[in-house]
């Protein structure tokens, strides 16, 4: 039993495979949230399909586990209906990237002030081993039996393209570097994307830690994440992939603040009721 | 002597090509009528395009309550000479066709000059109040109250533009009041409308909608259900409610849901392609059991069809929208006080009973307006029944009988909120155990069977004294059937009305026992209603009165064909 406000008190059956990157992923997150001392209540984990998106069913806090690709537009309108929750939107690379690669893009448009883990291990878990879209190309699958074509999916230069104000890229091996970063975004105003690379020991046997190790390496100390072009530039490297924060700015209204049930009123949407008078002024008007 | 002439309620018809402004025409000629206590009526039919075509809309003027389209027009004003071959068989003998011979070209019309008269008073733009003046001249609406109102209409355009359209309209009238020497108009007495108020079907949805405490709208522009965003969009200025554009169905569903499970009442408004796209979250909503509220205004399928027409098409879609056993409600306003009451109605039953709801209209219906008594508004607008959560709370705690389980909010209370589209444990966590899938499969149907508390019964119009044939309908036909009953005189004839069409009520089987014959009327191409009275209740439904054509019945042809069929 953990001492963690997010563990649970009796012990769960986690379907994860064992030596999966999410456990790490799991025990990153598990420490970031206690560390920031977030109350629990105010917890919202919202996730889509996939391995990785069976995240909030380990942490012992409120969830909205939806459908495959979905989990931004939903957690969109939980943090639009009732700001003062703290909403995290977790999944896989197939789940952000592929089935709900629109809502990635429209999210990034919006600016809600949450936060997308993204596990990234370059395939398909739970449907056994086909490519995603961040699977490299020439990669050989049961689907994919000539090797991938396509160009790789780069949610990091995506993000930044888009003017995310916190963009990082974490790896799961390195759980202390991974607590970091997600405190980071958690605190971030506005959206925050950590693309998290994990290897899948089941059906990944190209993309494993080891390969990750020799193919990635951490941003120098002396870095500026707040320049967006050099930014840009480091996320079209590959192979050697720059782990860490790539970009940060706090430029942005958040989604929340845009919107104009909020410009005089900040109580909670949800908190509120309609006025039978003003309704009758409407109706009205049709006079 | 005079060729025309009108008595009791008058069918006006202005056609034009999209972009030559029938829709000013329209509204202005529709504000002064009732300015000028006449009921009015407008319905239009319009092509799928911004600029060109041939379109129409249809407005009736009369000495009492009219809520319906007909086929016989009375006076057409033509903007162009498409209007001729589009209208068809419905220009007739005895209609009067109006506008510039030399556009239009019919041989049988009367010339209005009404571009030469607003060239005179500045500018060829004012031609169309030119001609609404003539309309209002020939009607004999006071000439006072047509210059306040048009005064009005322009208030906002600058003292200039309002001046020049107040000279067109009356130099247009004096052009009617000149007309009505050979042409004879008798509407009847004009009535008491200053309580009244007009609107069109989507503004009733609308206010039905904040009326049954929605705060949150999200969509993806369709045409017809695009109507229902713009106008909550307007009433948004005025009231707390989150409007948003979402990126797609999928998006809108699923956001539609995320905002309920947070505590909102979050409306979405489709056309069944759009809804189409959301059935894997209307499943959602079955086995999170999360409210939902989704308007569906209906056009003709399959695929994109006709996207700006109307059709009653939809009611399989939705009464089977989803995968998977779970309740689904649909609900279907015939005329605009329905529309106000079941839209309210939709929230609190998605609410109390934690399922998505279904309110089915069509083009015909958000698209149409005319005027009625303003609608009964509750004293006090209903928000969500919801629990402050303890320690140990669980959404989906067996042992009701109902199989309802109370509803907590994240961030209310000491407990946590967790929903599962996967299969279930009471907390919500995965579970695979077969006694827990049972359990979980009789608390989901369950709900089928509570929901029959809050049944709105069918709605039988006639038949006091027993009736020998029944018509069974729907939706936005229930104007229309009305007014062919009235014209029919047929007491032996009464109709039955569904505004909650699905699940099926009771007592409908009782109800068609007492009929000889019993016939649905329906716009779509099978009868869908028809369909599932047959299945639910056994009984036969004898004839089927359909149409699919993109249009609404008109009342004629429905008075026809019910003569037909009710034998």
């Amino acid at each position: 039993m953990s001492d963690n406000l997010f563990d649970f008190e009796d012990k769960r059956d986690i379907a994860w495979c064992p030596g999966c990157g999410d456990f790490a992923i799991r025990n990153a997150l598990l420490g970031a949230l206690q560390e920031l001392g977030i109350p629990r209540g105010k917890l919202v984990m919202v996730s889509g399909i996939g391995q990785a998106a069976k995240m909030p069913q380990y942490v012992n806090a409120s969830f909205f586990n939806g459908l495959h690709g979905r989990s931004l537009p939903a957690a969109t309108a939980i943090k639009a209906v009732a700001p003062d929750l703290v909403v995290i939107a977790e999944g896989g690379d197939g789940d952000m990237y592929g089935e709900g690669g629109n809502h990635l893009l429209h999210a990034c448009r919006r600016n809600p002030d949450m936060t997308i883990f993204v596990h990234d291990n370059m395939i398909y878990g739970l449907t056994k081993g086909q490519a995603s879209p961040t699977t490299r190309q020439g990669t050989h699958t049961p689907v994919q039996v000539f090797g991938v074509a396509a160009e790789p999916f780069n949610p990091i230069a995506l993000a930044i393209a888009m003017n995310v104000g916190f963009v990082a890229r974490a790896l799961s091996g390195d759980i202390a570097g991974t607590k970091e970063i997600m405190k980071r975004a958690i605190l971030h105003k506005g959206l925050s994307l950590v693309d998290i690379f994990q290897p899948c020991v089941s059906f990944n046997k190209l993309n494993t830690m080891q390969w990750f190790r020799a193919n990635t390496y951490a941003l120098p100390p002396e870095y500026d994440p707040g320049d967006r072009a050099a930014a840009f530039a480091k996320a079209l490297e590959e192979l050697p992939f720059p782990l860490g924060v790539l970009y940060e700015s706090g430029e942005r209204e958040s989604f929340e603040e845009t919107l104009p049930v909020y410009r005089e009123d900040k109580s909670p949407l949800r908190e509120r009721k309609h006025d039978t008078d003003a309704l009758r002024a409407l109706m009205l008007e049709r006079r | 002597m005079s060729q025309y002439e009108f008595r009791g309620d008058l069918s006006i018809v202005l056609s034009g090509e999209a972009g030559q402004g029938i829709q000013t025409i329209e509204s202005m000629l529709t504000s002064l009528a009732k300015k000028g206590s006449y009921y009015v009526f407008a319905t239009k039919e319009y092509m799928s395009r911004v600029r060109g075509g041939c379109n129409s809309t249809e407005i009736r003027v009369s000495s009492s309550p009219v809520s319906s389209r007909v086929s016989r027009i009375d006076i057409l004003v033509a903007l162009t000479a498409g209007a001729i071959p589009h209208l068809g068989e419905r220009i007739g003998e005895g209609t009067l066709v109006l506008g510039e011979k030399e556009i239009v070209g019919y041989e049988g019309m009367i010339d209005l000059p009404l571009t030469a008269i607003a060239r005179e008073i500045g500018s060829p733009i004012y031609s169309n109040s030119v001609a609404v003046g003539a309309i209002c001249g020939l009607l004999k609406l006071e000439r006072s109250v047509c210059e306040a109102g048009i005064r009005g209409l322009f208030s906002t355009k600058g003292a200039e533009v309002q001046e020049a359209n107040a000279r067109a309209l009356l130099k247009g009238y004096e052009l009617g009041v000149e007309l009505g020497r050979s042409v004879k108009v008798d509407i009847g007495p004009p009535a008491d409308l200053s309580g009244d108020i007009m609107l069109t079907g989507a503004e009733a949805l609308s206010l039905g909608a904040i009326a049954g405490g929605c705060d949150y709208v999200c969509a993806y522009p369709m045409s017809p259900g695009t109507t229902v965003l713009t106008t909550m969009a307007e009433y948004s200025k005025r009231m707390d409610i989150l409007v948003e554009q979402v990126e797609d169905e999928i998006g809108v569903a699923n956001m539609a849901l995320g905002a309920w499970y947070a505590g909102a009442r979050a409306l979405v408004t489709t056309s069944g392609g759009g809804f189409a796209l959301m059935g894997e979250a209307v499943s959602l909503a079955g086995m999170i059991e999360t409210p939902l509220v989704i308007h569906i205004a209906q056009r003709p399928g399959p695929a994109t069809g006709l996207p700006t027409r109307t059709e009653q098409g939809d009611l399989n879609l939705a009464m089977h929208a989803g995968h998977g056993d779970f309740l689904r409600v649909v609900l279907a306003p015939g005329d605009l006080a329905e529309g106000f009451e079941l839209m309210r109605a939709a929230f609190d039953v998605a609410d109390r009973f934690q399922s998505p709801v279904f309110v089915l209209s069509d083009q015909y219906y958000v698209d149409s307006y005319y005027t009625t008594p303003p609608f009964a508004l509750p004293d006090r607008i209903l928000s969500n029944e919801t629990i402050a959560t303890d320690r140990g709370y669980k959404r989906f705690a067996l042992g009701s009988r109902s199989g309802l389980s109370p509803r907590g909010l994240p961030g209310r209370g000491e407990g946590i909120v967790c929903v599962d589209s996967d299969e279930h444990d009471e907390g919500g966590y995965i579970t695979e155990d077969p006694g827990l899938r049972r359990a979980m499969v009789a608390k989901r149907l369950a709900k089928i069977e509570a929901v029959r508390s809050a049944v709105i019964p069918p709605r039988l119009y006639g038949g006091e004294n027993g009736y020998r044939v029944l018509l069974l309908g729907w939706g936005s036909v229930k104007r229309p059937i009305l007014e062919a009953l009235a014209a029919l005189h047929r007491p032996d004839v009464a109709y039955l009305h569904f505004p909650w069409v699905f699940p099926l009520p009771d007592g409908v089987a009782e109800c068609m026992g007492r009929a000889g014959v019993c016939v649905a009327v329906e716009g779509n191409a099978t009868g869908q209603l028809a369909d599932l009275v047959e299945l639910e209740t056994g009984n036969r439904i004898d004839r089927r009165i359909l149409k699919s054509d993109g249009s609404q019945f008109a009342v004629e042809e429905l008075v026809e064909r019910i003569s037909a069929n009710a034998v």
